[in-house]
């Protein structure tokens, strides 16, 4: 019972959040509640018995994803955003209504899936030193390309972020 | 002595005794709250005052004296002038994100305390990964500081929340790594597990500490930097510094909203002082062996106070720095630092299978040059040129 | 653990389609980029749903792919936001809609 009730009170504040992220016409207030709907994701999870994916989706999306959205966000002057222009793209009027088709794909394909049958399994836990042990043994490929990726997207997001040196340099360094 | 030892514990059972099954969970949880909010409730208003006491005495001259007797009760005067001050909000701010900044910094710092160990038995919850529930909430308050700068649409205030956030950030990468030796040489990430590993005694009944490790000692210091970065304390108070930029995101901020903030700092300071001693110092360990028969919390209090002391000194002591000193010293000597710390911290692994009498000493001695070569050539290679020799010019 | 399977999966259907419609309507670029974040986080909460509801919980499958399918997330969207800045260096828009020409 309590377990429902905690559900409840966490999808709609997720779903709240999401909803009014994308709604928001202040776009700070946007990212605000995108990071509520974050902190509640995470909250779901911890729910779900993934005690480390949790707490990695509170540090990495709410403590450094949203962190870059808000930065990127004063750094290109969104908040500075005429009350007169519009919010929405000149073709909203069909983005609102794939995304209904999809979700009505979706929770139509859900409602008749037989996976609903399944029962949770009992006392799942997910201790940190499997996990470890599973990253190591496994997943040590992902584990590398992952290193390897986040080395990249680091250096790139920096070069691209870089402020250009003043005097115009030449095409081909 | 378990009586003694125990005797929270012993009390929050007792209490909890008296409710009905169904809801002793509940009560006994209730309980636990209400003791930490009491207890570190009443640290942060002694801090104050001990904290400007003890400033003053540094810099020869009384801290407050007038209020009962030593100044003691200057922590009541205080609290009632904040919560009767008049609550300003300015016109154009932006009034929910007002609102909610303060409760967003506060509210994370006090879930915080949940895994802290205090004693034997004595912490709130038993977490498989405590410390990344630490990191992962204390990570969550960045953001009110962006919240508090923005919504005040005071240029002072942005400019503040922006480098109290870079700072924040660039702080946090060191604060984790410090830390990784410790959970790879105890072998999981819960604190309790991280406590029992350094309970064990050695020659002499000295404990097995991390801090009397190599690995250990540099680790500490290195947390003890960052923690000092990621309260905003000074040497590293650039965002709230009153001659730099008025109070930083702080600046329209009055009254109990302020109180919040000033609260939130400083418990933001004793969670990481709390997971400093349990992570190096030992937690609620004695120091010696035929020192275990006193009371787990009070070792424990005895550390945190030893902690909180040294950071009042080193406030008193050392000059602000500027926010470019500030972020290269974060980038460019703690985390290459952090990152020869874990090396050390394996070889010192490695090097524990040795099995002949004079292995401690010549351990230590290589983990230790490990760490303090890399740390004097970097210091070097980042220190730049040296000024030139001072011309003096004397009146003829 | 009451639950049942179906609610998680429904509420990760619906933070989709909010995430997709978003990302499709709105015309700042980091709302979009928000948007994506938000499919991104509803397909991680199918996943760690299917883990918990899996007869071998033990073999963490579930769990492993959501682990680097947040890093993999972070580093698409902090590459993002810095495409963002750089666009709006030369174009001084954040705009989509004016992102139309091939020039400069």
């Amino acid at each position: 019972m309590l377990n429902e009730i905690a559900f409840l009170l966490l999808a709609s504040l997720t779903l709240a959040g999401a909803v009014a992220a994308m709604m928001l016409r202040n776009l700070v207030h946007c990212a605000l509640c995108a990071a509520g709907a974050f902190a509640g994701l995470a909250a779901l999870y911890l729910q779900l018995n993934a005690e480390f994916a949790g707490f990695a989706q509170l540090l990495v999306y709410v403590g450094a994803v949203a962190i870059l959205i808000v930065f990127t966000i004063l750094l290109t002057r969104g908040a500075e955003i005429q009350p007169g222009g519009t919010t929405a793209s000149p073709s909203w009027w069909m983005g609102v209504p794939v995304g209904a088709l999809v979700a009505a794909c979706l929770v139509g394909s859900i409602m008749s899936s037989p996976s609903l049958l399944r029962l949770p399994s009992q006392n799942v836990q997910a201790p940190v030193k499997s996990i470890g042990e599973q990253l190591m043994t496994q997943y040590i490929m992902p584990l590398e390309a992952i290193g390897l990726l986040l080395t990249a997207a680091l250096l790139g997001a920096v070069v691209i972020a870089m402020r250009e040196p003043p005097k115009s340099e030449p095409a081909a360094r | 002595m378990s009586g003694l030892d125990q005797i929270f514990v012993g009390i929050g059972h007792g209490l909890a005794g008296w409710a009905p099954a169904s809801v002793r969970p509940l009560v006994a949880a209730v309980l636990e709250i209400a003791g930490i909010m009491a207890v570190f409730g009443s640290c942060f208003a002694l801090t104050t005052i001990v904290e400007r006491k003890v400033l003053g005495r540094m810099q020869n001259r009384y801290g407050p004296n007038r209020v009962g007797p030593c100044g003691l009760l200057q922590p009541l005067a205080d609290g009632i002038k904040m919560l009767t001050k008049e609550d300003i909000v300015p016109f154009s701010a932006d009034k929910t994100v007002h609102f909610l900044a303060p409760l967003a910094l506060t509210v994370p710092v006090w879930l915080a305390f949940a895994v802290l160990p205090f004693g034997r038995n004595m912490s709130a919850i038993e977490l498989n990964s405590g410390i990344l529930f630490f990191f992962a909430i204390g990570s969550a308050s960045e953001l009110a500081v962006f919240m508090a700068g923005w919504s005040s649409q005071n240029k002072y205030s942005l400019v503040g929340a922006m480098r109290a956030i870079a700072q924040m950030i660039s702080y946090e990468v060191p604060l984790v790594l410090s830390t990784v030796p410790v959970l790879m040489l105890a072998g999981s990430l819960s604190l309790n597990d991280i406590v029992a590993a350094q309970g064990t005694y050695t020659f002499g009944g000295l404990a097995r500490w991390n801090v009397f490790t190599p690995w250990g000692l540099a680790g500490l210091l290195l947390f003890l930097i960052a923690a000092t970065a990621e309260s905003n304390r000074s040497p590293f108070d650039l965002p709230e510094g009153e001659s730099e930029i008025i109070a930083g995101f702080l600046t329209e901020y009055s009254g109990f909203k302020y109180a919040l903030f000033f609260l939130g700092e400083y418990l933001g300071l004793f969670a990481l002082t709390g997971l400093a001693v349990t992570l190096f110092l030992g937690g609620w360990h004695a120091p010696f062996q035929w020192l275990e028969w006193a009371p787990s919390w009070l070792w424990f209090g005895i550390k945190f106070g030893a902690l909180i002391f040294l950071f009042i000194w080193v406030r008193a002591t050392l000059p602000r720095l500027r926010l470019d000193q500030l972020l290269n010293f974060s980038w460019r000597f703690l985390t290459p630092l952090s990152l020869i710390n874990l090396l050390v911290a394996a070889a010192w692994y490695w090097t524990g299978a040795w099995k002949s009498a004079a292995a401690p000493p010549v351990r230590w001695l290589l983990c230790a040059a490990l760490i303090a070569l890399p740390y004097h050539w970097l210091g070097q290679a980042l220190r730049g040129a040296s000024p030139p020799p001072r011309k003096y010019n004397y009146a003829e | 653990m009451t639950t049942p399977l179906a609610n998680y999966l429904i509420l990760a259907a619906l933070l989709f389609a909010v995430g997709l419609a978003g990302a499709l309507t709105r015309r700042n670029a980091v709302l979009v980029l928000i948007g994506l974040e938000l499919m991104f986080n509803a397909a991680n909460l199918n996943f760690i749903a299917f883990w918990r509801f899996n007869p071998h919980p033990e073999k963490l499958m579930g769990l492993m792919f959501v682990l680097f399918s947040i890093a993999i997330g972070a580093a698409e969207a902090a590459l993002g936001l810095a495409l963002v800045i750089a666009i709006y260096r030369h174009r001084r828009t954040a705009q989509v809609d004016q992102f139309d020409s091939l020039k400069g």
